[in-house]
């Protein structure tokens, strides 16, 4: 199995899921340049962090016309497992993938700290290794990572299992203390904190291994 | 054809408009054998600004020790690089931005950081670590606020986005930065090419290849603009601060070190202060070659810019190259994918010439070497002793604080003041304080390696491992340390001392990581040379850093030099800042596992203090005078710092390395501002544990015994079962590392400390954190609106 890694000019956690995936849990990964239109053979796909773009109009609001992103909508309809970390979870919003919008933090600094999540996994299966209410901690690192969404819609949301990661002490003034939504499949996960940067016990906590592993099970 | 010889412009405006004296304009035609152009002009005049040919502190930068077993590259080139061993080498380099963010705080933070990832990148390095060495007045002035918020967010805008972590750093506040902030940027980077990318010219006929951003008007003459003092009229240079697009780096950074490794690239130099002058004069002066440069071909923000204006742009994100005949098309190419611009916009001349053609004409011709080699020095007169107002400051001594005893504190004019409340001051005072406020808005672990987290240890560490190629997926046990540091109120009232004590400083925090000292960049922050004072004040701190740097073996590889560091009053007076040498030191981290952190791990823990000892009364290398317990409880900026003994600052060093290698520390502290009570006090703080100490009984002051500074101290705690070991350890070293058993880590969150039977002070930790994490953010909460919710 091989996970795919969308690489745009200013993704920049793109080698650190790598090294997370393959370097840490021995999963094969393939970069895909925002060109390209490739997916074959790939089992998942996982839009890391950074700046897609540059992200000077709005996160991710360019990076979604990308060609590479036309076939991820394809892949994630066809049921493959989609992953957006920080910068990815803002394109996933924006290709429509996952309702909502992620806009400047409330007190309007980047943060980068460690968060505490409680887990609902529900039907998410990147989250399946993780009980239910179970807490974990996971960095995040970010300017733009405050969840907004009609207040109706978030209660849907709430209803359908879709609010699957949050924090505990909200950091960003996140509607529903959202840190992280799937989709109504299970299939598609986007969530602010990062887990490549909990994998490595050199570098900070494991929390994030069940979850990027989860694509082994 | 070499251009018109008789000036169609006002020669005394346009030497003052470049910062060039009378005399500088008669050398500039005896080496032209004829009278400038104004483009030429203004091209001697970037060249021989301070910020570009150090005219001042040249003469005082030949003392530095620059050469060591490890050191590949020195002085001269675009960044240091020292040998790592196992194949790996690390590009490091400083560099100063305050002039900029002086006037506009973001873009001018954020270009410095720009500016000096080119440095490092430029070698065939990539980037793997940022730290920042920043300066403001008091944060009760709301335009202090301001500045620090623009300057910070200018980083984290800069550093997050390039993806580059901001791993350390250390801020500090005086009034004299009041109008004049410092913001200095150290960028650290891991060679990826085999051969070290150098700036030389190589190769008549060679293509010159411009990548990058476009040239517009944005920047013009910021170099010149660096190399004069700030006036409320500065603000009005605003269009001399450039505006970064570190989205655009990123690219730049994958498609440079692509380009090296393709092997396509002779030489490479980017455009920073003085843009494609300073890049085409010192290619064409260190490849003793010259340079044709054609404008119409340089790829243009705007149209109708002049040659001057051109040559003298610092727009943000360009590079020039030397290609290999024949290989620029595959190499432009690369840089095209990156979105970024390419073009072949010259070539390398057999004459040693720079010569700038524009519609067909010849704009400029100037011998290269009349730029870049021989450039003027300004030969200033060294005080024969140090100047009046400091030999008053030195007759300062302990006798003339009130009246103080163990149990009852001080007896201040305003009434009693105990220890404890004492130390609640120093914790509260913002230099000394938290500073989460701070980095917690800079991305410190993008790139998977950051092993310490800011606050964590006294020094950043960064696992060396690879981000591309070979080694990038394989587990790697080595790191690299860094830190950057300057006392800087030592070094006001003794600029010698105080540069040392930088240099013992930033070893001293780097050793108690575990990692080895290798190799030193520094940035010299001072006022105006023009004067008595300054010139003294910077002519002293040189020799300071050459002492200290020599006795610690730890040579200079580069730097950068930031004179004229002052603010023009409303009424006419000069506000020069405190001197302030930065020293930014790396070091290697043999085995990451040995990694030693500030904070105690566990109670039980014995708590040593190694270095000078408590109760050597009459030791002058330990003392209160400029001392931050003199500044913050006194309110008084006064006394000698102590004598750094560097020999023992040596041996202290090497002992606690060795101790942490062979596993006999649990953590480890620095002994820096505010003395012992307030590092104690950071073990606490950064741990949760309480800690209990018994200070021996004694003659000494017990506000000498709490928050002396100096005497190449340092806390470390050791765990009962390493105690033989460490003991032993002790025993061999003797009488050449003094250590001394101060008390125990407990699990009681409170720190007590006693003396001779007697409470000196007890405080809870949760009261130390309270005021240590609060510091900072209180006073902008006062000075500012509250942030929009």
């Amino acid at each position: 199995m091989t996970v795919g890694i969308v690489v745009f000019p200013g993704s920049n956690c793109d080698r650190d899921v790598a090294w997370a995936l393959e370097g840490c849990l021995d999963i094969p990964v393939r970069f895909l340049w925002h060109e390209e239109r490739d997916l074959s053979g790939l089992e998942a796909v996982v839009l890391p962090g950074g700046f897609s773009y540059g992200d000077y109009l709005r996160c991710g609001a360019i990076a979604r016309f990308a060609p590479v992103l036309e076939e991820v909508r394809t892949f994630a309809e066809r049921g493959g497992p989609v992953l957006g970390i920080c910068n990815g979870f803002q394109v996933l919003t924006e290709m429509g993938l996952l309702p909502g919008a992620l806009t400047r933090n409330r007190d309007l600094h980047f943060l980068c700290q460690s968060s505490e999540l409680e887990v609902r996994p529900g039907a998410c299966r990147w989250l399946a290794a993780y009980g239910a209410g179970e807490r974990i901690s996971l960095p995040i690192a970010h300017g733009e990572g405050r969840y907004q969404v009609e207040p109706e819609e978030l209660q849907r949301l709430e209803d359908q299992g879709s609010v699957v990661l949050r924090y505990v002490a909200n950091p960003n003034g996140s509607r529903g203390d959202v840190a992280g939504l799937t989709d109504p499949t299970g299939r598609v996960l986007g969530l602010m904190p990062h887990p490549e940067r909990a994998c490595d016990p050199i570098t900070g906590g494991l929390d994030g291994r069940r979850l990027l592993a989860s694509l082994l099970g | 054809m070499v251009p018109a010889s008789t000036p169609s412009f006002s020669v005394p405006e346009a030497l003052r408009k470049e910062g060039l004296s009378q005399g500088d304009y008669d050398e500039i035609v005896r080496r032209l054998g004829r009278p400038p152009n104004r483009a030429e002009l203004g091209m001697f005049g970037v060249m021989w600004s301070e910020h570009c040919c150090y005219r001042n502190s040249r003469p005082l930068l030949g003392q530095f020790p620059t050469s060591g077993p490890r050191i590949l590259v020195g002085p001269g080139e675009n960044a240091g690089v020292v040998d790592l061993g196992e194949g790996q080498r690390l590009a490091f380099k400083i560099e100063s931005h305050n002039h900029p963010s002086a006037v506009e705080p973001f873009q001018g933070a954020a270009t410095g950081v720009g500016g000096i990832l080119r440095d490092i990148f430029t070698m065939g390095a990539r980037p793997i670590g940022l730290l920042n060495a920043l300066r403001f007045g008091p944060l009760e002035d709301e335009r202090n606020v301001g500045l620090m918020e623009g300057v910070v967010a200018g980083i984290a805008h800069y550093g997050n986005c390039v993806g580059v972590p901001t791993v350390g750093g250390e801020v500090a506040f005086d009034p004299s930065y009041g109008g004049n902030p410092l913001v200095n940027a150290m960028a650290l980077g891991l060679m990826e090419t085999d051969d070290i990318v150098c700036s030389g010219a190589v190769g008549v006929g060679n293509p010159v290849v411009y990548v990058g951003s476009t040239t517009g008007r944005d920047g013009m003459g910021g170099a010149s603009f660096a190399s004069a003092e700030l006036t409320e009229a500065s603000l009005d240079d605003r269009p001399a601060v450039q505006v970064g697009d570190p989205f655009l780096e990123k690219g730049l950074i994958e498609a440079c070190l692509e380009a090296f490794q393709s092997g396509d690239v002779v030489a490479a130099q980017d455009m920073g202060a003085a843009g494609l002058t300073c890049s085409c004069s010192e290619m064409a002066a260190k490849g003793g070659l010259g340079i044709e440069l054609d404008l119409d071909r340089v790829p243009a923000r705007e149209s109708g810019m002049t040659a001057y204006e051109f040559l003298l742009s610092e727009s943000q994100e360009r590079m020039l190259f030397v290609v290999a005949a024949g290989r620029e098309e595959p190499l432009m190419e690369r840089f095209r994918r990156w979105g970024l611009q390419a073009a072949v916009v010259g070539r390398v001349l057999q004459e040693n010439v720079v010569r700038v053609l524009q519609h067909g004409e010849v704009a400029a011709e100037v011998p290269a070497s009349a730029l870049a080699d021989d450039t003027p020095i300004n030969h200033h007169e060294l005080l024969a002793e140090p100047p009046a107002d400091l030999q008053a400051h030195w007759t300062w001594s302990e006798a003339e604080l009130p009246p103080a005893s163990n149990a009852g504190g001080l007896e201040m004019a305003a009434g009693p003041l105990g220890w404890g409340d004492a130390l609640l001051r120093l914790l509260d005072d913002p230099t000394i304080a938290s500073k989460r406020w701070v980095y917690r808005q800079y991305d410190h672990q993008v790139q998977a390696n950051t092993v310490v987290l800011p606050g964590g240890a006294d020094a950043a560490v960064i696992r060396l491992r690879p981000q591309q190629g070979e080694g990038a997926m394989a587990a790697a046990t080595r790191g690299v340390a860094a830190t950057v540091d300057c006392p800087n109120r030592w070094v006001a009232l003794d600029p010698e001392r105080g540069a040392m004590a930088a240099v013992a400083e930033a070893a001293r925090n780097l050793s108690c990581t575990g990692a080895e000292p290798l190799a030193v960049t520094d940035n010299l922050n001072f006022p105006s040379p023009d004067t008595a004072t300054g010139y003294w004040q910077l002519a002293m701190a040189c020799r300071g850093l050459s002492a200290a740097c020599s006795a610690l073996a730890a040579p200079v590889t580069g730097g950068n030099v930031s004179l004229y560091n002052e603010t023009r009053l409303p009424d006419g007076r000069m506000q020069p800042i405190h001197p302030t040498p930065v020293v930014g030191m790396v070091g290697l981290v043999h085995d990451l596992t040995h990694v030693t952190g500030l904070a105690w791990l566990q109670a039980g823990d014995a708590i040593w203090l190694l270095g000078v000892p408590l109760e050597e009364n009459g030791d002058d290398r330990l003392g209160l005078g400029a001392s931050s317990y003199l500044e913050v409880v006194h309110g008084r900026l006064t006394g000698r710092p102590p004598q750094v003994d560097l020999a023992l600052e040596g041996r202290v060093q090497g002992f606690l390395r060795q101790a942490i290698a062979a596993g006999l520390v649990r953590s480890a502290h620095d002994l820096s501002d505010g003395g012992l009570a307030v590092a104690l006090a950071e073990a606490c703080i950064a741990s949760g544990l309480g800690a209990r100490l018994e200070l021996p009984a004694g003659a000494s002051r017990p506000d000498r015994l709490l928050f002396a500074e100096g005497g190449a101290r340092l806390l470390v705690s050791v765990a009962p079962a390493q105690e033989a070991a460490w003991q032993a350890a002790l025993a061999e070293a003797g009488a050449s590392v003094p250590a001394q058993l101060l008390g125990t880590v407990t699990a009681e969150s409170r720190l007590v400390v006693a003396r001779g039977g007697q409470p000196l002070l007890e405080l809870a930790v949760e009261q130390l954190r309270d005021t240590y994490e609060q510091a900072i953010p209180s006073r902008l909460r006062k000075a500012g609106p509250p942030p929009d919710r």
